[in-house]
């Protein structure tokens, strides 16, 4: 349906708001439906209603890609280390994180006797919730974003610097040594490594002169010689290299995954969290995995642009699309899987020097040079 | 700025102590300022227990010293009982015994290599290990029916003789684990975050290794070539070719590599055990039975006694555990129990060596040295 009312014409909507009113106004339903509301004189609230079913789909979307993606990472585990992994529950055990999901809800909820009962309680929701945020600028496909913001890349930035400061909350308010040491552990690295991640983006802000993230994509749209597509990794590959680094570090991932590292920190901030409260960390881990990834595609790896997309009818467009940016997402995903699985984690101090005496002068450096070629009209 | 420091309480319930240790660790931010040791947890009067028992009830005992590796536990017990009551062993079951020694020593080190890296977060190779393991777990299944407690090792010889398809299996396992060694090496020895994580960490010069009673691969990584195998050669070990695997580094990069050469240097031990396993009987005597309780036991009777009073005296008799030096003091007072059994064990005195090392460290330091050094609990409390 959506593809063939999408078949004719001009299509090319700025969010998904546009796409779902389009939809409903070629199946005819949008204006009955609108002269309702309009004789109540409540209009807006149609659009309250439209948006609120694109919070539901994305929240739908995000959760189910969470559940994934915890499946996904114990297969990958299991298929590195010559193993089967999950496979009673379901098919090939698809089906082990709904049983993960009643195991942690049936679980008795723990507040430690000398915790701070309102920050330890609140502290979960305060990483959950800017997880799902970071969703809402990222264009999932043509026309599949929820909100292009002008100062989409500023937002994803800035909203994923909140998790820390939830981790220090979690981590102070548990009143244990591993877990406060955690947290301090995390918002040390998430300060020394937000750093490179932003001026390694900065770079590619150069090129693109704007912070939406939708221009960013579009502007990896087309072509090089007719078969290299455009994409930023190809001019920036030490930008990509320092990115995908940091970002890794952002998510924290082996190597990096010092706000845990169970065999330091026994569990690091979330020690002494039980039940859901644990499971809503567990979940924003997982949020960060795909949006992180997501976003290293969006900034390097086109989007969901793709060579010769433009040859297909314009209706198919937005699923192909859709389609192209989860396959390359995912491939970012395993790679971190794979990461995980290969590679020991590095030390505390190790990570600050990487960060700090590495990361960031090269990333400058990085900037600076691409400051000079755009200068001088080499692109 | 005034500056707090903090005490921090690792263990007894941790999981990198590989079991119930406790260190108390004072600490300033990240670094240790001192490390403490708390030991103990464990302890179940093993030595007592053996007062209490006659020579030949204590073996299974031992299995639950170091119980990755029993059958050196096994074997040191024995010999000692055997240097003190004068028991002759045929030659096959010498050479049985040194097999399942070697094996042992490999099932040891992939134990040891897989939760080294667990303890800094690489979850793979524990995985890869206890797959090989397995391997080696079936063929001691094979050889007396259990997987980590044996019992196998006793006065006169070994238990059983080897079963029939034993020995094309054991080739099978010495050729897979061949380019297995090489798999793990690809994917550990020359990682660099391992290296970082390794090379100059837990330093410790071979003098203060020595001073505190560091013995077996983890002294062998300090340049220090002491192996019982060559110094004092037991069993069959002088008919053998084979070296002791020395590193000079005296860091935990050295102390792990010396795991891996000497598992190669156990495959081709085992491959000469294989080629020269000799035909005989496996025990010195072909069952256990009730006889005379005078004196030690003799070629001459046609069963072994199930108990045996070995001649008033003492002896400490010492073997090259996978750990390290595994010695049993065992007195005898010409009664069917022995007066006093004391246990060296390689862990305890390898593990006091800790506190010295990672002063001035880090927390992931010590649990990187601490998996070099090679710690079984059972083994440290006895």
């Amino acid at each position: 349906m959506l593809s063939l009312a999408m078949w004719t014409g001009d299509i090319m909507f700025p969010n998904a708001y546009e796409l779902i009113v389009y939809i409903l106004n070629f199946i005819g339903l949008y204006e009955p439906i609108n002269n309702i509301f309009k004789t109540l004189g409540i209009e807006y609230v149609l659009r309250i209603i439209i948006v609120l079913v694109e919070i539901a789909v994305l929240v739908v979307f995000a959760l189910l890609t969470i559940m994934f993606l915890t499946w996904m990472e114990r297969k990958v585990v299991a298929m590195v280390q010559a193993r089967y992994g999950p496979m009673v529950t379901g098919p090939r055990g698809l089906l082990q994180p709904v049983m993960d999901g009643v195991k942690l809800i049936g679980k008795e909820d723990i507040i430690p006797a000398k915790a701070d009962r309102w920050v330890f309680t609140l502290a979960p929701f305060i990483v959950f919730i800017p997880a799902l945020l970071i969703f809402i600028p990222l264009p999932f496909g043509e026309s599949l974003i929820i909100s292009d913001l002008n100062v989409g890349l500023l937002y994803i930035i800035a909203i994923s610097a909140v998790s820390p400061i939830a981790i220090l909350l979690a981590g102070w308010a548990s009143n244990n040594k591993y877990s406060l040491m955690g947290a301090i552990r995390a918002v040390a690295q998430d300060m020394s490594y937000t750093i490179p991640l932003a001026l390694s983006a900065i770079a590619i802000v150069l090129f693109t002169g704007s912070l939406s993230t939708v221009d960013i994509v579009s502007a990896q749209n087309g072509t090089w010689f007719g078969f290299i597509p455009k994409w930023f990794i190809f001019l920036q590959p030490l930008g990509f290299l320092l990115f995908l680094i940091a970002s890794i570090a952002e998510m924290g991932r082996i190597p990096f995954d010092f706000q845990e590292s169970e065999q330091e920190l026994v569990a690091g901030f979330f020690t002494e969290y039980s039940g859901m409260k644990f499971a809503m960390f567990f979940l924003a881990e997982y949020a960060h995995l795909f949006s992180v990834s997501a976003i290293v595609v969006t900034l390097f790896l086109g989007g969901w642009s793709f060579p010769f997309l433009n040859l297909l009818p314009a209706g198919l467009v937005p699923l192909v699309s859709f389609g192209i940016f989860l396959v390359k997402t995912y491939v970012i995903i395993f790679f971190a899987m794979w990461l995980r699985d290969t590679v020991p984690r590095v030390r505390i101090d190790q990570l600050m020097n990487l960060g700090w005496k590495i990361m960031i002068p090269l990333a400058l450096l990085n900037l600076l040079a691409t400051g000079f070629l755009l200068t001088a009209g080499v692109f | 700025m005034k500056t707090e420091e903090l005490l921090i309480n690792m263990g007894p319930v941790h999981p990198s102590t590989h079991g119930v240790l406790r260190f108390k660790l004072t600490m300033d931010g990240e670094i240790i300022k001192k490390c403490e040791i708390v030991m103990g947890y464990l302890h179940r009067g093993t030595e007592k227990l053996g007062e209490m028992k006659t020579y030949l009830q204590f073996v299974p005992y031992t299995d639950r010293l170091d119980y990755i590796s029993a059958f050196p536990n096994n074997y040191a017990y024995v010999k000692a009982v055997e240097e003190l009551a004068g028991i002759e062993v045929p030659l096959r079951a010498e050479y049985i015994r040194v097999l399942t020694l070697e094996l042992n020593r490999i099932v040891n080190h992939l134990v040891m290599i897989g939760s080294l890296l667990l303890d800094l977060g690489g979850s793979t190779m524990i995985m890869w290990g206890f797959r090989e393991r397995e391997n080696a777990l079936q063929l001691f299944e094979m050889l007396c029916g259990a997987r980590m407690t044996f019992n196998y090792i006793r006065p006169g010889g070994v238990r059983e003789d080897l079963p029939e398809g034993f020995m094309p299996k054991l080739n099978e396992f010495i050729k897979d684990m061949e380019h297995r060694i090489d798999d793990y090496e690809e994917l550990i020895s020359g990682n660099e975050i391992f290296m970082m994580r390794m090379k100059n960490i837990g330093v410790l010069s071979a003098e203060d290794a020595i001073s505190h009673g560091m013995t077996g691969p983890s002294l062998r990584g300090h340049g220090v070539n002491y192996d019982i195998r060559k110094i004092e050669p037991y069993s069959v070990y002088p008919d053998l070719d084979f070296r002791a695997c020395v590193r000079n580094e005296c860091d935990s990069f050295a102390r792990y590599m010396v795991r891996i050469d000497e598992m190669r240097e156990s495959l081709h031990i085992l491959r000469q055990v294989v080629d020269a396993m000799p035909e005989g009987k496996p025990a010195s005597q072909a069952k256990y039975g009730i006889a005379p309780l005078t004196g030690a036991p003799t070629a001459v009777s046609t069963y072994f006694p199930r108990i045996f009073t070995p001649p008033p005296g003492e002896v400490y008799s010492r073997i090259e555990a996978p750990k390290g030096e595994l010695g049993f003091y065992v007195v005898s007072d010409g009664t069917i129990k022995p007066y006093r059994i004391k246990i060296r064990s390689p862990s305890f005195c390898n593990l006091t060596a800790i506190p010295k090392m990672v002063e001035g460290l880090m927390i992931p330091d010590l649990i990187a040295a601490f998996g070099t050094i090679d710690v079984v609990l059972g083994d440290v409390d006895r």
